[in-house]
């Protein structure tokens, strides 16, 4: 059967249920969001509608800044350790039998769907005092008193990689396994060692890829809301953190929903960016 | 030789970083006492029959479950019919549709969750556990659309082709050829939109977590009036049911090509 221009008002039936589901539950209420961004806080209940752009006149603010700063910060951060563990790792696994790959994929994309509040949990018993990590450490006499690791920086970071690594290992993926075989043959016969060819030829050879993935990592780790919450001190909550505040437990809506347009106005740009390097490796 | 040691050493490494935190729980479930102790002290499974035999955790995972069956059937009900047209007609403005079924996956999730919210309560619904639902098979809907656009991509239109001159109408080619051959696509697409669904907490949170306890919701709060081996119990149930699932779809499915190991060449 060719695919055919629809004719008839009835070759579009099978739209009508998606489009209608989808403009009335995820336009509307991401307009309604916008919109409320521009409403004022009433305190008894969720917003008065007006048109301020005071909501967004708090970002003007050293707090705003800080917490900002501290957002962008860590994302970079945890993308620049997912891709350096992760590249060499996918790598490698691309170049293993299919059964264990098939392994490894039903591993990572377990551990991918696990809900942040297990994983946030899973890290808090691991760096805890009385079940954590550091009483194997003194059980081997490198440390003399088994101590708890979180709340601070270095939970916080290890429980996002933690998160995002199965994440990169999947979105890397697809290009590593169909990178073309004949390049590191090449390579090899003119007398490249392995660490050598892969320095060498498959790290530029998928430069566009790396950078690509590095901004999707970002993107995700910006949208944590727990393990910062969970694994961190006040001081290491992050935008989406922030937001979640706001509109819940400060009863705040507007002014989440100024936070969260913002939000979105980063992760946009930073996808489109990543749409036009993919685009421009597909080209090239 | 090395080299060989080397990468082994390595996959050893990121084995035990991401298995590291779930051993650490799974051995905490087992706790005779209510204690937080790893190793753990004595052995017990009773913190498993809690889920099922303590009120709250039993109401908590008839939530979850309900919630996380009946958004995956939605999500499924709205990739279904969308991806079948994108692959059958030639109509490029409905692409946009595949954009808005791919944009609250990509987005952070806050962003969705606040959205969700917002709508609710401005119509009125806020709390509602079906709203919920609807929430989650939006969130969600992604996933079914990704697997079944690479199940219809994968389709060898000559077959199609073969039914249709042979006499059969679209709905017989539907029902005889295009559907028995998407079908280990759309389970899979149900199964991933099902175990995230069932692992989703903050859209949940900010759609009904006022009113009502979802496995993740419960697991949170519970935390914050401390500690019960029951939470490490029912995460490594959580872990359990993924890799039950998803083992599943790498038996009789090609999770390989569903993860993009082969390019959906039919385009």
């Amino acid at each position: 059967m060719r695919r055919e221009p629809p004719r008839t008002l009835a070759d579009y039936t099978p739209l009508a249920f998606p489009a209608l589901m989808l403009i009335v539950f995820f336009v509307i209420p991401f307009s309604t969001m916008i919109a409320v961004s521009f409403f004022q806080r009433n305190p008894a209940g969720f917003y008065t509608p007006d048109f301020v752009f005071d909501n967004y006149a708090r970002f003007l603010s050293l707090f705003f800044a800080k917490v900002l700063g501290f957002s962008l910060m860590l994302a970079v951060l945890v993308a620049v350790c997912c891709i350096a563990i992760a590249f060499p790792f996918t790598y490698l696994l691309t170049r293993q039998s299919r059964k264990m790959q098939t392994v490894w994929l039903v591993c990572l994309l377990s551990v991918l769907s696990l809900s942040e509040v297990i994983i946030g949990f899973a890290w808090q018993t691991l760096f805890s005092r009385t079940a954590g990590i550091t009483n194997l450490l003194v059980a081997m006499g490198l440390m003399t008193e088994a101590k708890a690791l979180t709340p601070g920086f270095g939970a916080v970071l290890t429980g996002m990689v933690y998160q995002a690594l199965p994440y990169t290992i999947l979105v890397l993926y697809p290009a590593l396994v169909r990178l073309d075989p004949t390049l590191l043959e090449a390579a090899r016969t003119l007398g490249a060692s392995p660490v050598r060819a892969f320095l060498n030829v498959v790290l530029p050879a998928l430069r566009n890829t790396i950078v690509a993935t590095l901004i999707m990592v970002f993107v995700f780790a910006l949208g944590s809301y727990l393990l910062p919450q969970m694994l961190g001190r006040p001081q290491h909550w992050t935008l989406s953190v922030l937001i979640t505040d706001q509109a819940i437990y400060q009863s705040n809506m507007p002014f989440a929903a100024a936070m969260a347009v913002f939000l979105v106005l980063i992760s946009l740009a930073l996808v489109g960016l990543t749409l036009m390097l993919g685009r421009r490796e597909n080209a090239g | 030789m090395s080299e060989r040691l080397l990468r082994r050493f390595y996959f050893f490494l990121v084995g035990l970083f991401l298995a590291a935190p779930l051993v650490v729980v799974a051995g905490v479930s087992v706790n005779e006492k209510q204690d937080l102790a790893f190793p753990p002290k004595g052995f017990s499974l009773a913190w498993y029959g809690q889920i099922f035999t303590n009120p709250e955790w039993r109401l908590a995972l008839i939530h979850s479950v309900t919630l996380a069956v009946c958004s995956a059937a939605i999500a499924v009900a709205i990739a279904l019919p969308l991806s079948w047209f994108l692959w059958r007609r030639i109509a490029p403005w409905a692409n946009i549709f595949q954009v808005l079924g791919l944009a609250p996956f990509i987005l952070p999730p806050v962003i969705t969750a606040l959205g969700f919210l917002t709508f609710w309560a401005t119509v009125g619904l806020f709390g509602q556990f079906f709203t919920a639902i609807i929430s989650h098979a939006i969130f969600f809907v992604t996933l079914p659309l990704v697997t079944l656009s690479l199940g219809f991509a994968s389709i060898d239109r000559s077959l199609v082709e073969a039914a249709s001159t042979m006499g059969a109408d679209d709905r017989t080619v539907l029902k005889t050829v295009v559907l028995p051959l998407i079908l280990p696509y759309l389970v899979s697409g149900y199964a991933f939109a099902f175990v995230l669904s069932l692992n989703e907490y903050i859209v949940a949170y900010m759609t009904i977590g006022f009113t009502t306890e979802t496995l993740p919701i419960k697991i949170f709060n519970a935390l914050r009036y401390g500690y019960t081996p029951t939470m490490a119990s029912v995460s490594v149930f959580f872990v359990a049911i993924a890799a039950l699932v998803f083992g599943l779809i790498a038996k009789f499915g090609d999770i390989r090509r569903l993860l993009g190991a082969m390019s959906s060449d039919a385009n």
